[in-house]
């Protein structure tokens, strides 16, 4: 087990470290030249210059990486003549719209993207679970075409059109609710809930599609196994069968949630940010990519792409031991 | 010896897709998807003609049709439809938004089947050269497959979008870079169907006949591999499909005066109080198009695999 742990985290350094280094080529050897980005409007001769020197762009590329990585993992200086700069580590640079560090913008964000995937992934699993167990179990039946007559609609639609949707009725029509602007949890619990309701709504019925599709899935597939059947040649009741046996199979599907799923979450969190103009790391993201803030950028692909590495690890590990069939190899 | 094997390989798979056809040609669903893209193809196809055939246009600008008194919602019911302006007109701009809904058919579905052909040649290639590369080839390839699995799509997607120069057309850009961000599951079956075929004795037989790699790979592999790769790509049609309006309603994909459908409900989202039906009209196409392909896709799933189960 320990000698499959270190592998596994082995590997998933490997791919971090490759995954940043193709990040930072990608955005660094672009067309445009970062100092003129980074330096901004009321840019001179001499501030661009003073912005090369801090941004080390005179260097071999190799060596910016090189010092990129140094960052990341122990902190950077960045001096520009007399005045030094010291970005601790993870250093990911500085925003070249607002001079913050990309990090404490990004935990800044945090927060609000937190209360968004919680709410929602309540709304989600309570929705989703529910959805996918009942239609396994009514095989067959009107009630499991119409579920998944409605998981299909869900699971083809944008998130996007839910929120918009969801706006036109509830915030112009009927006008029960406001249009979401972010309260803190910490201001006004009352008005954090109020203000997220429709975020949660549209951003959870999309990701209910999802899971009841896996737990329908899931289930479909434990209910003919042979340990079930002998459950109930021994004549233990259905529902027994059910909530004893059934659902634990049922349910390891979810746990073991796939790289592919995780970044299906953050796509439709950064469309429900945007749509509901929530601030968090997804309009963050879509704000920087808009005026092309380099560091922001790389700094949420990057942060990104070791959510989605990491996840995947921790998913099969999880799923080895959930479920004693697969071999740690 | 050649022809021998080649008549030996054909009858395996014909009867396959064959089968496929006929469960497919079941299902009523999955035909009523079919039909449904069929007309959004064929609306996107001829969308000059219908925009001729009402005379209007998806660039011109009618504010004399706008309220401005009431921050430029279009005058009279439904968003302003008339017999000259068929879905009424932009709020704001007064643009014609029967024009601009099927001229975004072009490029939504244009998008869509154009990253799902590049993502398709891109993941089948990669697979293949994984698949019967063997040795070290094999591990280079796979992992970059999984490396490229790693990268969270749509964001890469988007921030890719902003780096290039507005100079490049949008449409294109846009099929090229969502089939660069996932071509890793098409090679990943790819590799994984050719690994399973290549160890077949009718390849084997090829192989000792004198056939090189290249024309195993194209004359035997491939054939073998055609089912999956349909359904995969019918599956991936309308999640690329999803990809361009979600970049197109985040400002990322294609910018007005071109319209697509997630552009046009991007500029939606200010009116939605005001003109329900520009929200609505865009919506509504969307919606119906990414249902039908759904359902078609998961026909053709089901159809290829009776075992089916809901996950992918």
């Amino acid at each position: 087990m320990t000698w499959y742990l270190l592998r596994r985290l082995g590997a998933v350094v490997t791919v971090l470290l490759v995954l940043s280094a193709i990040v930072y080529a990608l955005f660094y050897l672009t067309p445009g030249d970062p100092a003129v980005l980074a330096c901004g409007r009321g840019c001179n001769a001499e501030r661009l210059a003073l912005t090369r020197e801090k941004l080390g762009l005179a260097e071999p590329v190799y060596a910016q990486y090189w010092h990129f990585l140094e960052g990341l993992v122990a902190g950077r200086d960045y001096a520009a003549g007399p005045d030094v700069d010291h970005c601790a580590a993870p250093c990911l640079g500085y925003s070249f719209q607002s001079d913050q560090p990309v990090l404490q913008l990004i935990t800044s964000r945090f927060p609000v993207s937190l209360s968004l995937a919680f709410g929602a992934e309540v709304v989600a699993l309570l929705l989703g679970v529910s959805a996918g167990l009942l239609s396994a179990l009514r095989q067959g039946r009107p009630e499991e075409r119409l579920l998944t007559g409605v998981t299909l609609v869900g699971y083809a639609t944008p998130v996007f059109l839910v929120g918009l949707l969801l706006l036109m009725v509830f915030c112009a029509y009927l006008q029960w609710l406001p249009f979401p602007a972010y309260v803190p949890l910490t201001e006004n619990p009352g008005e954090w809930a109020r203000n997220l309701i429709l975020p949660w709504a549209a951003l959870g019925l999309i990701q209910a599609a999802v899971f009841a599709r896996i737990t329908r899935a899931g289930a479909l597939e434990t209910l003919v196994e042979d340990h079930i059947r002998t459950f109930r040649a021994y004549g233990l009741r259905e529902r027994q069968v059910i909530r004893r046996h059934a659902l634990r199979g049922a349910l390891t599907p979810l746990i073991t949630i796939t790289a592919v799923e995780v970044a299906q979450m953050m796509t439709a969190s950064v469309l429900t940010e945007t749509m509901f103009g929530l601030p968090g790391v997804g309009r963050l993201t879509v704000e920087s990519v808009g005026s092309v803030d380099l560091p922001v950028v790389v700094g949420v692909t990057l942060l990104a792409g070791t959510a989605v590495v990491l996840s995947n690890a921790v998913a099969d590990v999880l799923s080895a031991v959930a479920d004693p069939r697969v071999k740690l190899i | 010896m050649t022809a021998l094997v080649d008549a030996a390989a054909v009858p395996g798979a014909a009867p396959r897709e064959r089968r496929v056809w006929r469960r497919l040609r079941g299902d009523r669903a999955a035909l009523a998807g079919l039909a449904i893209v069929a007309v959004m193809i064929v609306v996107a196809l001829a969308a000059p003609l219908l925009t001729r055939l009402e005379g209007q246009d998806p660039t011109t600008f009618h504010s004399g049709l706008l309220d401005s008194a009431r921050g430029g919602v279009p005058t009279g019911a439904l968003g302003g439809i008339s017999g000259e302006h068929w879905l009424g007109v932009e709020p704001g701009t007064g643009r014609d938004v029967f024009a601009r809904v099927v001229h975004g058919a072009r490029v939504s579905l244009g998008v869509a089947f154009g990253a799902t052909v590049l993502e398709m040649l891109f993941g089948v290639v990669i697979g293949l050269g994984a698949g019967l590369g063997g040795g070290r080839a094999d591990a280079v390839l796979s992992r970059l497959i999984e490396l490229s699995l790693a990268f969270p799509p749509f964001l890469l997607a988007l921030a890719l979008m902003a780096i290039v120069p507005q100079s490049v057309p949008r449409p294109l850009l846009l099929a090229a870079v969502i089939s660069l961000v996932s071509w890793g599951n098409v090679a990943r079956v790819t590799r994984a169907q050719a690994l399973s075929l290549r160890t077949r004795e009718y390849v084997d037989a090829a192989r000792l006949s004198g056939a090189g790699p290249a024309r195993i790979a194209v004359r035997e592999i491939l054939p073998g591999l055609t089912t999956p790769l349909l359904v995969l790509a019918a599956l991936k049609a309308p999640i690329n499909m999803v990809q361009e309006a979600g970049l197109s309603f985040l400002g990322a994909g294609v910018r007005p005066p071109t319209p697509s459908w997630g552009q046009m409900l991007s500029s939606a989202t200010t009116w939605f109080r005001t003109d329900p039906m520009y929200v609505l009209v865009p919506g509504g196409l969307l919606f119906l198009t990414l249902l039908a392909f759904t359902l078609f896709a998961d026909g053709v799933r089901k159809a290829a695999d009776p075992r089916w189960s809901a996950r992918a």
